[in-house]
């Protein structure tokens, strides 16, 4: 007998189809993965410390000029673009490498980068004791220290100079905490303390019962609060003479000097002089800032606190609303209702709301919620406010609800898939004891269910986390002055605006007025979305695999 | 009670006398050997009467219906007190059906209707309109085919009942849980191990644990639906030898396919066949004397 491979036989064994599948598996494994490398390459590379290169740039024709800056990019591209651009053809080569190059101090040469053709760059050097300061403004700067000064005298220069510029920092760094602290909660707490007070004021004033006694209170409250403010404003005052004290003289690569005040410095550090290990530890620096800082500079600089704080928040606010909702919703239409053609219709009503663009909850959200139901309750429990709306405004509250309704589809599904699920024989087994229907179903069988409660939360969590376009129209700003959680009375803000991760990513990206600078964060915030909806996510499954040992199915 | 009662296939209901059995004395006649020989299941010859019972359950005119289609036809017979009562039949003959209408399980299947009336202890209808149906069930517990332990603990698994009755004093939980573990000869086994997944049991465990979590809330009536089916031979034995021990305490009432467990465990038997009470009257008269030619040609496995 002989084995013959035919084509038929082959088919016949089945492994085709079984190539076929780990073939879609491996192309699904890796488009996974090459998404999450691109993005993890492209963002956190930005945070690395790249070393400042100084060299001469002819432009064959031209004078030639000094550049000094760290190279952000390199492309190939070839000759004959410059050709058409006007320029001289370098070499004979096709193609030709062409860097970008952050060269800063915006305030000087009015751009940040600048394009360079490698061939036409001469006498690269990397020199050692180059210089690189992030302010608070202008962007970065590059060039060479030349002395640190304390109220316009100079206390050191030349190799002592770095080391007291750091000093200088750090006590900035010190003192900039401390108004941080003074300006954002006392002040903000004193301000949050004024407006309620005015507040109070005016809807005494509506209700008819602002007596001179009701009045005066308000009155000896805030001047409480002014003599509070008063004394912040002086300690304020001293901060801030403090905190300009010291500033520095430094030269660009083509000799300009510059002045800067150290309380615009943010970091200064020497990417050529530093070791693998310094390099690291600025690294990790720099990622922390990332994650933990608030933006600077239109968002192109510092961190995105605000924005993880946000998303995190909307999301958590979202799940409290979908699941009671979603849940209740599915008990009804899965144990009590009479099953039939009504409920048949409220099914497929319910999957087609799954399949609704989300623009078009965004725009229901801002027409109902916000104008509507917003405007009404503002009418009704927040009077004294009006003009100026509370409620009737896009906000946190307004956005987590339009994305719980978007995703209330999605928790229903999941967990009438879970009742109808639990077997029969549980339910009969407590009906049989004397337990009323909804007895069995508070003690048995929701518990039961709950591992499918959380597949659905998990779902909903995933797309809610990911929305952007609803958002813009119902709560989410570019830059919010506050954290929708704080120490101020409420301190849950739900009708304040909040920043997000998803809108932060199309707003650095589109709406930059820095694109180069921003481009690596729209990759950064991107991974950290990502991220964060992956912590989200695992989070939730833990609790169900915890949940799904406790109320393991019965199988025997 | 005085007399047992066979009912016809024509729905004519025809009362006879009870097999002259003379009271006290041994069953002196000889054995008939229609299928199971009794005296080989190791269980002496039992000399019971359905006139001396007094009754539990009487079941009136039963009819069921599960939508147009008639599941129990005129159903009537006494369930007597404190004895093991087996329903015994081909698969589809109702005798589940039966079973689940003494508790009103059927209450659960939306397309079914009843009428005829089933008297708890003399006193009232279960289907009367007054019932409520969670005091009737705690009354008349029921134990499944597949044992169906709750995704709790032990512990809690027993406490269930009571705990539905709003008993959270945990001085009375523990004394329950034990003699109700106890009473399901469960205790030996999970006494080290109460606060620990019902799930973890074996099948013969769980279905004892049911049991016990049955008997927790100390009802009168225990009515078993195929207990031993899904269960091993050892297991079986365990749960046989668990309801002899109960039948003292409870008016027990079991369905079972297997003919050799109705003869060694009930006082007890009807035989039913489609929808049908064909035959009711004590066990050892209905395998060895039975008096229709079905229950003759059943037990002796010429069908079902």
């Amino acid at each position: 007998m002989t084995m013959k491979i035919t084509v038929s036989n082959w088919f016949k064994s089945g492994s085709p189809w079984v190539w076929l599948n780990a073939g879609a598996v491996a192309v699904s494994v890796v488009m996974v993965l090459g998404l999450l490398a691109l993005i993890a390459v492209r963002g956190l590379g930005h945070f690395w410390p790249t070393a400042i290169v100084a060299a001469d740039y002819t432009i064959p024709g031209n004078s030639q000029v000094q550049v000094m800056g760290q190279i952000a990019d390199v492309e190939e591209i070839p000759a004959q673009r410059l050709v058409d651009a006007g320029l001289p053809k370098p070499g004979n080569k096709a193609l030709i490498d062409r860097q970008l190059i952050k060269v800063g101090n915006r305030d000087v040469s009015g751009s940040d980068f600048v394009w360079v053709v490698k061939p036409w760059l001469q006498n690269v050097s990397h020199p050692k004791d180059a210089i690189a300061l992030e302010r608070r403004e202008w962007g970065n700067f590059y060039g060479f220290l030349k002395d640190v000064r304390q109220n316009g005298s100079v206390v050191a220069s030349g190799t002592e100079a770095w080391a007291a510029l750091q000093d200088s920092i750090e006590r900035a760094e010190d003192i900039y905490s401390q108004i941080y602290k003074i300006e954002k909660k006392e002040i903000g707490h004193i301000n949050s303390g004024l407006e309620r007070l005015r507040l109070k004021e005016r809807s005494l004033e509506l209700k008819g019962t602002n007596t001179p006694e009701a009045l005066a209170d308000i009155a000896a409250s805030r001047a409480v609060l002014d003599a509070e403010y008063k004394v912040l404003e002086k300690e304020l005052g001293d901060l801030y003479a403090a905190f300009t004290r010291d500033s520095i003289q430094a030269q660009t690569i083509d000799n300009n000097i510059v002045d800067i005040n150290v309380s615009k410095i943010v970091r200064a550090y020497q990417p050529n002089a530093m070791g693998f290990f310094g390099k690291v530890g600025f690294y990790g620096d720099k990622i922390w800032e990332f994650v933990s800082d608030d933006p600077r500079e239109a968002n192109t600089e510092g961190g995105i606190f605000p924005a993880i704080f946000g998303t995190v928040m909307m999301v958590i606010i979202m799940s409290i609303i979908v699941t009671p909702f979603g849940v209740i919703a599915a008990v009804y239409l899965r144990e009590y209702a009479k099953q039939g053609f009504v409920t048949r219709v409220i099914r497929v009503a319910v999957n087609n709301l799954a399949g609704v663009p989300s623009i078009v909850y965004g725009v229901f959200g801002l027409g109902f919620f916000v104008y509507f139901l917003g405007s009404h309750m503002d009418q009704l429990f927040f009077p004294e406010a009006l003009p100026s709306p509370t409620f009737g405004t896009p906000g946190l509250l307004w956005a987590s609800i339009t994305l719980a309704l978007l995703t209330l589809p999605v928790v229903i599904v999941a967990t009438e898939e879970g009742l109808s699920r639990i077997p029969s024989t549980v339910r009969e087994g407590s009906l049989a004891l004397g337990a009323t229907k909804a007895e069995t179903l508070w003690r048995v069988v929701l518990p039961m269910a709950s591992p499918a409660m959380m597949t659905g939360l998990i779902l909903a969590v995933a797309r809610a986390a990911g929305e952007v376009a609803p958002l813009m129209l119902v709560g989410v700003v570019k830059l919010a002055p506050s954290l929708p959680l704080d120490g101020n009375y409420p301190f849950l803000h739900l009708d304040q605006k909040f920043m997000h991760l998803g809108f932060h990513i199309y707003d650095v990206g589109f709406q930059s007025p820095n694109v180069e600078a921003a481009r690596p964060l729209v990759y950064a915030t991107a991974l950290l979305l990502v991220i964060v909806i992956a912590v989200l996510n695992l989070s939730a499954v833990a609790i169900r695999n915890h949940l799904r040992e406790k109320y393991k199915a019965l199988e025997i | 009670m005085t007399e047992s009662v066979a009912v016809a296939q024509d729905e004519k209901v025809e009362t006879v006398q009870s097999f002259e059995q003379p009271n006290g004395e041994p069953a002196t006649q000889e054995h008939k050997t229609h299928g199971i020989n009794l005296d080989s299941l190791g269980r002496g010859r039992r000399k019971l009467s359905l006139e001396e019972e007094e009754t539990c359950l009487d079941i009136h005119d039963l009819n069921l219906f599960y939508g147009e289609k008639q599941a129990l036809f005129g159903i009537n017979m006494p369930i007597p007190k404190k004895r093991v009562t087996a329903f015994i039949g081909p698969s589809g003959c109702g005798k589940s059906t039966l079973l689940r209408s003494l508790n009103r399980m059927n209450d659960l299947v939306e397309s079914c209707k009843i009428d005829g009336e089933v008297i708890l202890d003399g006193e009232e209808d279960i289907y009367h309109k007054r019932v409520d149906v969670s005091d009737l069930r705690r009354r008349v517990g029921m134990v499944f085919q597949k044992p169906n332990p709750f995704p709790k603990s032990i512990y809690e698994n027993v406490a269930y009942g009571l705990r539905i009755q709003g008993i959270n004093k945990k001085r009375v939980l523990d004394d329950t849980v034990e003699w109700a573990l106890k009473g399901a000869a469960l205790w030996e086994e999970v006494k080290d191990r109460l606060h620990d997944s019902a799930l973890g049991l074996s099948g013969g465990q769980q279905q004892r644990l049911v049991i016990a979590r049955t008997i927790a809330v100390k009802p009168e009536v225990l009515l078993l639906d195929e207990p031993a089916s899904a269960l091993d031979p050892i297991s079986t034995l365990k749960i046989e030898e668990l309801i002899n021990e109960l039948k003292d305490r409870f008016t027990i009432v079991i369905v079972t396919h297997n003919m050799q467990q109705a003869a060694r465990v009930s006082d007890y038997t009807a035989f039913m066949y489609m929808g049908q009470l064909i035959e009711f009257g004590d066990t050892d008269t209905i395998f060895t004397n039975p008096r229709e030619k079905k229950t003759e040609d059943y037990i002796t496995g010429r069908y079902g």
